[in-house]
């Protein structure tokens, strides 16, 4: 058993120390937001913040977590990146960006955690901070201007 | 009386004449183990598992083919990635269970002082001493770091992906034997 610092609180585990925190997240605790999509640490769809960093939680072994703080996008309208995380959503919905929606969890982690630490991002930094989340519907030109429009939000 | 001085005088350039050669043997010996004592290192240093993250660009490169690295994945200020795309986004301390997403503690690129691209064998060789570009390592350091670190020990345990030719211990050794002969570069650097 495992003890995860999971969205604010400690949660208790069962799985093996070698097991995905994604499988945990979803197969375990049911926090189905985080999606599976490559199980290769290649379309960004499994990601999630390890104290504040994107995270790829289809390769992350829970043995290597330690006591770092977890945040799904269950959490991530209460962590520390809240406010980011609530522009986010705002402009996400103002911008009608999904289309599937299967990668928008990762594509929303990866965006807050971008202007949590770069409030005023630009198309470059957009770009190399989101380039790991894939969409296949192709939504990247609405991804960007709702980042840019979160960025606006943030500094209003 | 005088044949045998003669003879003896004859025996005694011989053997001065043989010893003399035997010098000039070993010196060509020593010589020829100093000049190849670089090339088992350096061939080792040119793999893909070495070169991958011993760029000259701003990005990392993978695979054994060399290709640039997907996801439009950046060198970053600190070498570790852009702010919120960082190595270790997928990049754990060991490979992943199938072994397609390699790990290994502080995964990250060597500095630009230390790329290792488009130099010919002299040059890295050189650029591997130049402690101006190495960080501060002396040859005790760089033998440690080559036979030490956890990240360069990777390359012999690099999941699905190919490990330099040369074994490991191979390496270890022929880093030593580089070491113990005045690391020396070919041309005399």
């Amino acid at each position: 058993m495992q003890t995860l610092n999971l969205n604010g609180k400690p949660v208790a585990v069962q799985a093996e120390p070698e097991t995905p925190l994604l499988w945990v997240l979803r197969g375990e605790l049911h926090l189905n937001g985080t999606k599976y999509g490559c199980g290769m640490a290649l379309c960004g769809a499994c990601t999630v913040h390890i104290d504040g960093q994107p995270t790829r939680s289809c390769v992350t072994p829970i043995e290597a977590l330690g006591s770092r703080a977890v945040t799904t996008i269950e959490g991530v309208a209460q962590g520390a990146s809240g406010r980011a995380a609530a522009a986010v959503q705002a402009a996400w919905i103002a911008r009608d960006v999904a289309q599937c929606g299967y990668c928008q969890s990762g594509q929303v982690m990866a965006a807050t955690a971008l202007l949590a630490a770069n409030p005023q991002p630009s198309d470059t930094d957009i770009d190399q901070a989101m380039s790991g989340n894939i969409c296949r519907c192709g939504t990247y030109p609405r991804i960007r201007a709702a980042v840019h429009d979160a960025a606006k939000s943030l500094s209003a | 009386m005088q044949r045998m001085l003669t003879l003896i005088a004859m025996l005694s350039c011989i053997a001065t004449a043989s010893a003399q050669l035997a010098v000039v043997t070993d010196r060509a010996t020593d010589t020829a183990t100093d000049a190849s004592s670089w090339p088992p290192v350096a061939g080792v240093l040119r793999h893909p598992r070495c070169m991958n993250c011993h760029p000259a660009g701003d990005f990392p490169r993978q695979g054994d083919d060399r290709h640039r690295h997907q996801q439009l994945v950046m060198r970053g200020a600190a070498d570790s990635g852009v702010p919120t795309l960082q190595c270790s986004a997928c990049h754990q301390t060991k490979n992943s269970e199938d072994g397609k997403v390699p790990g290994a503690p502080k995964w990250h690129l060597a500095p630009l002082s230390m790329a290792w691209e488009n130099l010919n064998d002299a040059q890295l060789c050189t650029a591997l001493k130049d402690t101006k570009k190495n960080g501060g390592k002396n040859i005790e350091a760089l033998v440690e770091h080559m036979v030490a670190d956890p990240l360069v020990q990777w390359a012999w345990a690099p999941g699905a992906r190919l490990s330099p030719t040369l074994p490991q211990a191979d390496f270890h050794a022929a880093v030593r034997r580089w070491a113990a002969a005045g690391a020396p570069c070919p041309g005399g650097g």
